[in-house]
């Protein structure tokens, strides 16, 4: 067998393929269910935790500083692993997707936070002023002067840091998750033959290229005027 | 609240699984030393290559580049480590995260210096040739140092998230700090390791987020 033979009896052997298909499927919809829960809940939570800290209560905006400062600096990983083999030991029982799925939310409140903040603060503070001297209520003011011009700017930012995050729903796979890294290795170990990881390559790259693609799209559509 | 102190604050826990620790946060940094370095060099090779006009290189590498950060990079790493000897390369756990580590990171710092390439005016590469530099030339003196100096708080914030991602050589047996920290977990059933490996890291590198919320502000509020 000559060595061209070998790597594609390895890496592109249609019948363990075709074996293994039907999880690798499996697996892509639970990286998707896992992806769009990050993105709704870290989002979310990330442009509360933004609007909070806007009303500028000292004790309030340290605490948040400081839980945005914690998830920005520990590797997702190490937050997964604690969440997922330390938490038993409070009484805390979290499945592998539930850990990963809140590890990676609190990354991506905690970056989104910071990105919405600067956005606030790049509004000038004359708006402000000219807006509550209107009458407008402050969370008027935010919610009509403020946010739109403040989420239009991060938009590029942003879409790059979720998509950056939701690649990491790949580390769910060192917690039992079954998603298309899990079912893929585990079709590895099965069939003694890495064409399930090929497969899941290509999975990957199905899902993640069209949403790299997009970003690119974005960063130009909505980049900076200067 | 005495459960959850033994439980994740436990010191003689800490006091037996602390060499091992210790161990993992040298070889953390040796692996930092290692990837940041070799991606940066990655980075520099691809932007550079993009400034040749031609469709021909142009779209094959925003190809490579797109595709690179398409695939997570713990799916690129375990592919290298558990695929590749199928194929009689056995490239070892510090080979397939060296390689996996210059792909990956290298089309990130490519993108970042990209950009910074060029936001730099055409009229000072015409410049810079009308004066007789060659094209590598100014491309050395004058586009990039400016280049890397306008992407720095994009080039710093990448460093960190590869210096964190360095955790993932955990699942491919490399001994850096999260592998020690499970490995102590495992034997001592007990997550006072893993907890210390999460402080260390923390200490590593808050002051590396703390510089960065400065410059990213600074650079959003200069951008109006």
């Amino acid at each position: 067998m000559t060595g061209w033979e070998r790597f594609c009896e390895s890496f592109f052997n249609a019948e363990v393929m075709a074996r293994y298909l039907p999880e690798i499927i499996k697996g892509f919809w639970v990286t998707v269910e896992l992806a769009i829960l990050i993105v709704i809940a870290g989002l979310a939570s990330g442009l509360a935790l933004a609007v909070i800290r806007s009303l500028g209560i000292r004790p309030l905006n340290w605490l948040i500083i400081f839980t945005v400062d914690l998830f920005r600096a520990l590797p997702p990983l190490v937050i997964i692993v604690l969440l997922y083999f330390g938490l038993p030991a409070a009484g805390l029982n979290l499945s592998g997707f539930e850990a990963t799925w809140l590890s990676l939310t609190l990354v991506l409140m905690s970056f989104s936070e910071e990105i919405f903040w600067a956005g606030i603060t790049a509004v000038p503070k004359g708006q402000w002023e000219a807006a509550r001297s209107t009458g407008l209520t402050f969370l008027a003011t935010l919610r009509l002067v403020v946010l739109p011009q403040a989420l239009r700017m991060t938009i590029p930012p942003i879409t790059n840091r979720t998509i950056a995050i939701t690649k990491g729903t790949a580390l769910g796979s060192v917690v039992a998750v079954s998603e298309i890294l899990g079912a893929a290795q585990s079709g590895l170990s099965h069939a003694f033959n890495p064409s399930p990881l090929t497969l899941g390559a290509l999975a990957y790259i199905v899902l993640f290229f069209p949403v790299v693609l997009f970003g690119r799209w974005v960063e130009t559509r909505f980049a900076w005027k200067r | 609240m005495d459960d959850l102190l033994l439980a994740f604050f436990n010191l003689d826990i800490l006091r037996q699984a602390w060499p091992i620790l210790l161990n993992g946060l040298i070889q953390t940094i040796l692996l930092s030393l290692l990837v940041v370095p070799l991606g940066v060099l990655m980075g520099i090779t691809l932007a550079l290559l993009s400034t040749v006009r031609n469709r021909w290189a142009r779209y094959p590498l925003i190809a490579f580049t797109d595709f690179f950060r398409a695939i997570p990079p713990l799916v690129l790493l375990i592919f290298l480590y558990a695929g590749l000897p199928f194929a009689g390369w056995e490239i070892g756990a510090w080979g397939a995260v060296a390689i996996g580590f210059m792909l990956n990171t290298g089309a990130y710092y490519g993108e970042i210096l990209r950009a910074g390439i060029e936001s730099i005016p055409a009229g000072q590469l015409e410049a810079a040739r009308s004066t007789g530099l060659t094209r590598l030339q100014t491309l050395r003196h004058i586009v990039l140092p400016q280049a890397i100096r306008n992407t720095l708080p994009d080039l710093t914030s990448n460093t960190l998230e590869v210096v964190k991602l360095t955790s993932i050589a955990s699942v491919v047996a490399l001994p850096e700090l999260l592998f020690q920290a499970r490995q102590a977990q495992s034997v001592t059933f007990n997550a006072t390791p893993i907890m210390a490996a999460a402080i260390a890291y923390f200490i590593l590198l808050w002051p590396m987020v703390r510089l960065l919320s400065r410059l990213e502000n600074r650079q959003l509020a200069g951008r109006r």
